[in-house]
């Protein structure tokens, strides 16, 4: 078999603040044939939301210098959340001009590093979908997962359009065919588009507004009836698990929707245990979920 | 019955036809052909809930009132989903747009000081969201993985790239950071 090799891009809330996922996804990789090659060094994307939001040739050049990494060994990123992925993306099509790159470059001048432009970067979805397939993830899974789930896209997978591969903006199904692939039943709520409220530094400075935009979300999943909800980025799995807490505090109600990220639902198909998956690690309980397909923490 | 229309006057002095110049001359030239359709403002799920209207947001930086869109805090309630852009039917980069009105915005002196914040992280570590307690660092042992990850946290070398490019750009100053808190050197 072929072997998929990538330039593996953490970010910054994967590593430091949900490691869970980056086990789980370090689990289940090898079982696609999947290699990960660690970027040495690599910082933080920088954030579109935020460092972009404030000066946005920084957030271009320390973009370039990820890309370098990259480039210096030779492969293609594998990026996890949506927002790195908005940054990458953007930033490589950015540096396409010539003249853009020369004068980033030149920032970069003094760091060893130069961004030529001959590598690209691709969204979990991407590599899963594209590069994989679900025919090869289909035959990993051990152990189906029968249950209801809600998905969540979240805005910069698809957004802007012009820049990704998809072709789509609106009824993305690619998720909800790789939540399929592994047994689950995906199920329609009002508002499945709808951004999470996480990004455009609306955390860290707009926390009520931020808060009350994923409440609007975890109502909708609710009147679905689903046993949990499943996302493709960690900074909107942060928003629906530790937000749902702070939601639950703030407006007084009582939301239990468990959260998963897809590398996780993935590896308990692919027979790891919940907590090989950091599922005793999350906010928001996950054991009803896993009661509810045989299991637990 | 006589109906009276309410106009608001606005000064000349307020204008800065600069503006929508700057807009056009950073790639967003596609902002003089709105046509106030109300579709970024109808799409936004940020202005659902608040009193930010995209809308009204880009007639006020077409018409040049720079300090009053610059010191608005709604600027600071988009999300950037990015679902104006997509929806907008002249094809404008409502969120690239949004974007460089804030970098505007900082640049004179309106930056929140959670946003700083965000932006000292990563000047220190090179992570907007570093490992700052050893609790994360816990965490990631008892989930099989290195107490640091392979990132900037591993390579002091990569934090002092970061810092690098950071003077370059003027970022620090951009963001009022007084150096050397920790090591004391200043
Ligand atoms: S959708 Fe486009 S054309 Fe319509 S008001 Fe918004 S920016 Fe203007
Ligand atoms: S990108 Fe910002 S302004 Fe546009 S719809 Fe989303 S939240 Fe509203």
């Amino acid at each position: 078999m072929v072997k998929h090799s990538y330039s593996f891009f953490l970010g910054c809330v994967i590593p430091n603040r949900l490691p869970q996922i980056e086990a789980a996804t370090r689990l289940i990789a090898p079982k696609l044939d999947i290699e990960l090659v660690e970027m040495k060094g690599a910082s933080c994307c920088p954030a579109p939301g935020v460092i972009k939001s404030f000066d946005k040739a920084t957030w271009l050049s320390i973009t370039a210098r990820n890309l370098a990494l990259a480039e210096e060994n030779g492969l293609d990123i594998l990026v996890l959340c949506n927002g790195c992925y908005g940054t990458l993306i953007a930033g490589v099509d950015d540096l396409k001009d010539e003249e853009t790159r020369k004068r980033v470059n030149k920032i970069l001048k003094g760091t060893g590093h130069q961004f030529k432009g001959t590598i690209t970067a691709k969204h979990l979805v991407e590599v899963l979908y594209n590069d994989i397939g679900k025919d090869a993830i289909e035959e990993t899974v051990e152990n189906p997962i029968d249950a209801r789930f809600a998905i969540h896209i979240g805005c910069h997978l698809l957004k802007p359009s012009d820049i990704r591969p998809w072709g789509v903006v609106e009824d993305f199904t690619l998720v909800d065919e790789l939540v399929e692939t592994v047994g689950g039943t995906v199920v329609d709520y009002k508002l499945k588009d709808m951004c999470c409220g996480a990004g455009g530094g609306l955390r860290s400075a707009e926390l009520e507004v931020s808060l009350d935009m994923v409440r609007e979300k975890l109502e909708a999943m609710k009147e679905a009836k689903i046993d949990a909800m499943v996302n493709v980025c960690n900074f909107c799995h942060l928003q629906f698990d530790l937000g749902q807490m702070q939601v639950n505090k703030h407006f007084g109600t009582d939301y239990q929707i468990p959260v998963l990220y897809y590398t996780q639902l993935l590896g308990l198909a692919q027979g790891f245990t919940p907590k090989q998956m950091g599922l005793d690690k999350h906010f928001i309980s996950v054991a009803p979920f896993l009661e509810k397909i045989g299991m637990s923490v | 019955m006589t109906i009276v229309i309410d106009r608001r006057v606005i000064n000349g002095s307020k204008i800065d036809s600069e503006l929508a110049e700057d807009m056009t001359k950073a790639g967003l030239d596609r902002i003089r052909s709105c046509i106030q359709c109300g579709t970024c403002t109808g799409s936004c799920p940020a202005g659902r809930r608040t009193a930010y209207r995209t809308r009204q947001l880009i007639r006020k930086a077409l018409l040049g009132l720079r300090e009053e869109v610059l010191s608005d805090p709604n600027l600071w309630l988009c999300s950037t989903c990015g679902t104006c852009t997509e929806r907008c039917p002249r094809k404008i980069d409502v969120t690239e747009a949004i974007l460089y009105l804030r970098n505007l915005s900082c640049e004179a002196g309106y930056m929140r000081p959670e946003h700083q914040g965000v932006s000292h992280k990563l000047i220190e570590t090179g992570h907007a969201v570093p490992i700052d307690d050893e609790k994360w660092s816990k965490l990631r042992e008892e989930l099989g993985l290195d107490p640091l990850p392979p990132t900037v946290h591993s390579y002091p070398k990569a934090v002092k790239e970061i810092q690098h490019i950071i003077k370059k750009t003027g970022f620090d100053k951009l963001v009022n950071y007084k150096e050397s808190k920790k090591d004391g050197e200043t």
